[in-house]
């Protein structure tokens, strides 16, 4: 399977679940101490678990830009478009129903 | 011969991958649907009562550590070592167990308490989301346990090496999940 | 121990219901009779039903969309005569039996005739257009398709055991709720569309692949045909919008077994939300259906303009650009339920937007017939007919996406009339197109163009005939489903759609006899060189029908139209100077296993029969591991045979050509 298997070694797996314990930490610490504003917090979780997504496609399942197959990264940044069109478009579509029927 | 499975074993990655693509597709709607729900409680308990973050917690350990075994349990494979692969596969069934065993707990004390899925529009969306995933895990379960059996009974053939492949892909794919599902439900719920 | 199954559920309540059930039973039971006098169960059995070649599975695909078709048209004729006649009078259909008609005609028409036979025909061309010998995974290809006929089953089983649902195709809570249809109609509903819809997303995970990684060499992107390409953006919109339905359709499953709330109306249910996920997953349905009917369209008027296709990549252009804006305008099917008018103001301008490239597509295929030499084939004439009248559903449409106009239209005749004048010649016309046009391919003889001819009049009249008059209902104000009226105004109209109705079905005839007449003269129609219509592209390159592995010599491409190309430089018929073994899976029972056990399933899950359903799920994950555990998948076809095959071909060609100088 050579040059097609992407590069994985134990030192991506450590970095990854390094990283991945951080960003994991970090939102957990914040809500268990409530050491900032609940509206910062609900930032430093979307950041940190967008953040942790991206460190999970990059050392555990090893996508990188070069050698993973185009049509394997098209269909993510695909799939990914239509994930922010769904939830967005249904919470635009919801929450404006709940504005303007309020129950 | 060599070369055509390379392309097998290729086709058969990027298959799998668009599955998993269409799978994020049902759970972002999942997500989706959570959040339209988070208030309709219907003067049922809410996030903030039920949920607890310790458990969160140690259930999103045990799913980050399973990923960290199941890749030893890849480079086990890469370096052609059996034994330590069925080794690392079965500590990463271990962990899943455990895992889904927390969420059966923490279902099966919500339910208890009255707050199980027929309870309120909310807790339908929160079963649904967190308990698709769980049967997940579980269908990833039972994927290790046929990948081990097949390794003891087949080794490291090229079809069995090509399955834990995408076993793999599997297994981290419901990882990534799980950050959705800490991130949207059990921390803001916890705020 | 049946659950909710009891005598009861049999149609003894009424003798219409009790006259499909006999007719569905007797018909089965003499299909069965006649291949059982024939003797001919085992050849079925291997040489069909356990079939992972590409081509039977599409055959078979196609032949399920006929009956179901017919099953569909059935409904349809119902409905016209009862409102025919319905005036200050209950007619001939009590209101609960004309409910479950209108919801199992479009259910059937969508899930069980367009998209079987959109899946069969992609089956049988794709993968020979593209220059491959089969598709990526021909066993989950198999498994796609007894999924479908699982589907098709439990809806063919709710006509004999139990009643179908009675809430339309789209199944809107909280009628479908458990509160307001106790019954097992809308759960036959929720696991036929269900179990097929799976087998629908692993298609186009299929189709994808087999694109993307099995295309002949020098196949760029820009070469592949045009049918590949909407073939291509069709699957994409298959795997990304199915899971849609699955949710949706999921959570009412939930609601009604486990009396959840999510679309209840009460205790925190949302039913609008069912609108929103369902027609995430309806939209791009549309487009599913009509992109591959455009690329038939494509490849049709090429033929038979005898010209390269003009506007090629801008055809590519706007098929990929309808795919992505078809996840965009999803609230259009709902502007009414309350959005602000910005947001309706939104997506009624991305509806529009839609017009701009199918526009694009029309002119690309008028300019193709511009200037060339237009041989009028009936695939030709439904291609014609197609373009004519999809433009003035399209216009209709451009009509609806006024937010402001819709308020006004919607749920009225008129939104009846413009989605039927979308998919009939949008969807089916180019069925039809490409099962005149490909059978040749399939079978290996012509089809009678007499007949196809007649058909297609009466198709396209009949059509006019009775969806004009629903435009004119719609302004007049009949809203859509009624099962009896009292304004007198209405009753012309409505007789005038009935007669269109005949006349399509006389047009079904005329399929009828096309096929009888086309089986009994074959001798003299065969198609002996493969490329019956001086094709442009690769299906046409092998014979007709193909040898199981297609290709003895997978061809090399070097431009679009490669088969015309090969054809102008000499090389199409150049015989190889050795031939290899050629690997082909070999048949497998498992496919036909999981499909029936998804259907004990479905049907378990409709009665809540919970061992049943618990059992067929075991025996679906026991095959799964007994498939994976496999080795010996594939057989080889040695050399020699291929050899003795290509022969034969080349035999029969030279005799042909002999033929042709001759004449």
């Amino acid at each position: 399977m050579g040059e097609a298997r992407p590069y994985r070694s134990l030192r991506t797996y450590l970095i990854g679940f390094a990283l991945a314990l951080v960003l994991t930490a970090v939102p957990f610490g914040l809500v268990a101490t409530r050491a900032l504003p609940a509206g910062q917090i609900l930032v430093v979780i979307a950041v940190a678990a967008v953040v942790q997504v991206l460190v999970h496609l990059r050392f555990f399942l090893h996508l990188d830009l070069r050698t993973t197959p185009r049509e394997n990264l098209l269909a993510l940044g695909f799939a990914a478009v239509l994930i922010c069109i769904m939830i967005g478009g249904s919470l635009v579509i919801m929450f404006n129903l709940h504005y303007r029927m309020w129950v | 011969m060599n070369a055509t499975m390379t392309g097998v074993h290729e086709e058969r990655a990027f298959g799998f991958w668009l599955y998993l693509m269409s799978d994020a597709i049902i759970f972002a709607l999942l997500f989706a649907t959570y959040l339209v729900m988070r208030n309709n409680l219907a003067g049922g308990p809410g996030g903030g009562e039920l949920f607890d973050l310790s458990n969160a917690f140690v259930e999103t350990m045990l799913l980050l550590v399973s990923s960290l075994t199941f890749g030893f349990a890849a480079l086990s494979a890469d370096a052609r070592r059996r034994g330590a692969v069925l080794m690392w596969l079965g500590v990463t069934f271990v962990l899943g167990v455990a895992f889904v065993m927390l969420e059966l707990r923490e279902f099966a004390g919500m339910i208890a308490e009255g707050a199980g899925p027929d309870r309120s529009g909310f807790l339908s969306a929160f079963f649904t989301l967190v308990g698709t995933h769980g049967l997940h895990v579980s269908g990833g379960l039972t994927f290790i346990a046929v990948m081990m059996g097949q390794i003891v009974f087949k080794g490291l053939t090229p079809p069995v090496t090509s399955r834990l492949f995408r076993l793999g892909l599997f297994w981290h794919f419901l990882d990534i999940v799980w950050i959705g599902i800490f991130s949207v439900v059990y921390l803001p719920g916890g705020l | 121990m049946l659950g909710r199954l009891t005598l009861d559920a049999l149609p003894f309540y009424s003798w219409v219901a009790m006259g499909g059930a006999l007719v569905t039973v007797l018909g089965g039971l003499a299909i069965a009779l006649v291949i059982t006098m024939m003797g001919k169960w085992r050849y079925i059995w291997s040489e069909w039903l356990t079939s992972l070649d590409h081509k039977r599975i599409g055959i078979m695909y196609v032949m399920l969309a006929l009956v179901m078709l017919l099953r569909g048209f059935i409904d349809a004729l119902m409905m016209r005569a009862q409102q025919a006649v319905a005036l200050n009078s209950d007619g001939y259909l009590p209101p609960d039996h004309f409910d479950q008609i209108f919801s199992s005609h479009g259910t059937i028409m969508i899930f069980f005739m367009a998209m079987p036979f959109l899946t069969g025909l992609i089956n049988i061309i794709m993968p020979q257009q593209i220059g491959s010998r089969d598709v990526a995974f021909p066993f989950l290809n198999s498994v796609s398709l007894w999924l479908t006929a699982a589907g098709a089953g439990l809806m063919l089983v709710s006509l004999v055991i139990g009643k179908f649902s009675t809430a339309g195709w789209t199944g809107y809570p909280p009628y479908s709720g458990a509160a307001y249809s106790p019954g097992v109609g809308v759960d036959y509903w929720i696991w036929s569309i269900q179990v097929s819809g799976i087998g629908t997303t692993l298609s186009g995970i299929n189709f994808i692949v087999t694109i993307l990684k099995r295309r002949a060499p020098g196949m760029t992107f820009m070469r592949m045909p045009m049918f590949t390409w909407t073939v291509l953006c069709s699957s994409v919109l298959m795997i990304f919008a199915f899971p849609a339905l699955t949710v949706v359709v999921s959570m009412l499953a939930l609601d009604r077994i486990f009396g959840m709330h999510f679309f209840t109306n009460a205790d925190g249910g949302n039913m609008m939300n069912y609108v929103n996920l369902i027609w995430i997953w309806g939209h791009p349905e549309v487009y599913i259906l009509i992109l591959p009917a455009f690329g038939i369209f494509s490849e049709v008027v090429a033929t038979f303009s005898a010209k390269r296709l003009f506007g090629y990549p801008s055809l590519v252009y706007a098929t990929a650009v309808i795919a992505l804006l078809s996840f965009t305008v999803w609230l259009h099917h709902f502007f009414t339920m309350g959005a602000s008018a910005n947001v309706n103001a939104f997506f009624g301008v991305a509806t529009m937007v839609i017009a701009v490239p199918t526009g694009v597509k029309v002119f690309d295929w008028l300019m193709t017939m511009y200037r060339g030499r237009i041989t009028f084939h009936p695939s030709m004439k439904w291609t014609l007919g197609f373009m004519v009248t999809f433009v003035i559903g399209g216009m209709t449409g451009v009509l609806l996406a006024l937010p402001p106009a819709d308020y006004l239209m919607h749920n009225s005749t008129f939104l009846v009339a413009h989605f039927h004048n979308m998919l009939i010649p949008g969807a089916l016309f180019g069925y039809f197109a490409a099962y005149m046009y490909w059978f040749p391919k399939a079978f290996g003889f012509t089809l009678d163009a007499r007949w196809g001819t007649r058909a297609f009049w009466f198709w396209v009249v009949g059509f006019y005939i009775a969806f004009m008059p629903l435009y004119a209902l719609g302004f007049m104000g009949m809203s859509r489903r009624m099962e009896h009226y009292n304004i007198a105004e209405w009753q012309p109209f409505l007789v005038t759609a009935a007669v269109g109705a005949v006349l399509v079905l006389i047009g079904i005839v005329c399929l009828g006899m096309q096929l009888y007449v086309s089986i009994r003269d074959r001798d003299a129609n065969r198609d002996t060189t493969g490329d019956p219509w001086n094709g442009r592209t690769l299906e046409w390159l092998a014979a007709s029908p193909p040898p199981p592995y297609n290709f003895a010599v997978v061809p090399e491409v070097r431009s679009l139209d490669a088969f015309h190309e090969m054809k102008q430089r000499g090389e199409a018929y150049r015989r190889p100077e050795r031939y290899e073994d050629i690997e082909m899976p070999k048949n497998s029972g498992i496919g036909v296993v999981i499909g029936v056990a998804a259907g004990v399933f479905g049907f378990a899950m409709v009665w809540q029969i919970g061992w049943a359903a618990i059992g067929a799920g075991l025996v679906i994950l026991a095959a799964l591991v007994v498939r994976s555990s496999q080795e010996e998948t594939e057989t080889v076809m040695p050399a020699a045979e291929v050899k003795r095959i290509e022969d034969a071909r080349f035999a029969a060609l030279s005799a042909s050509r002999r033929e042709e100088v001759a004449a």
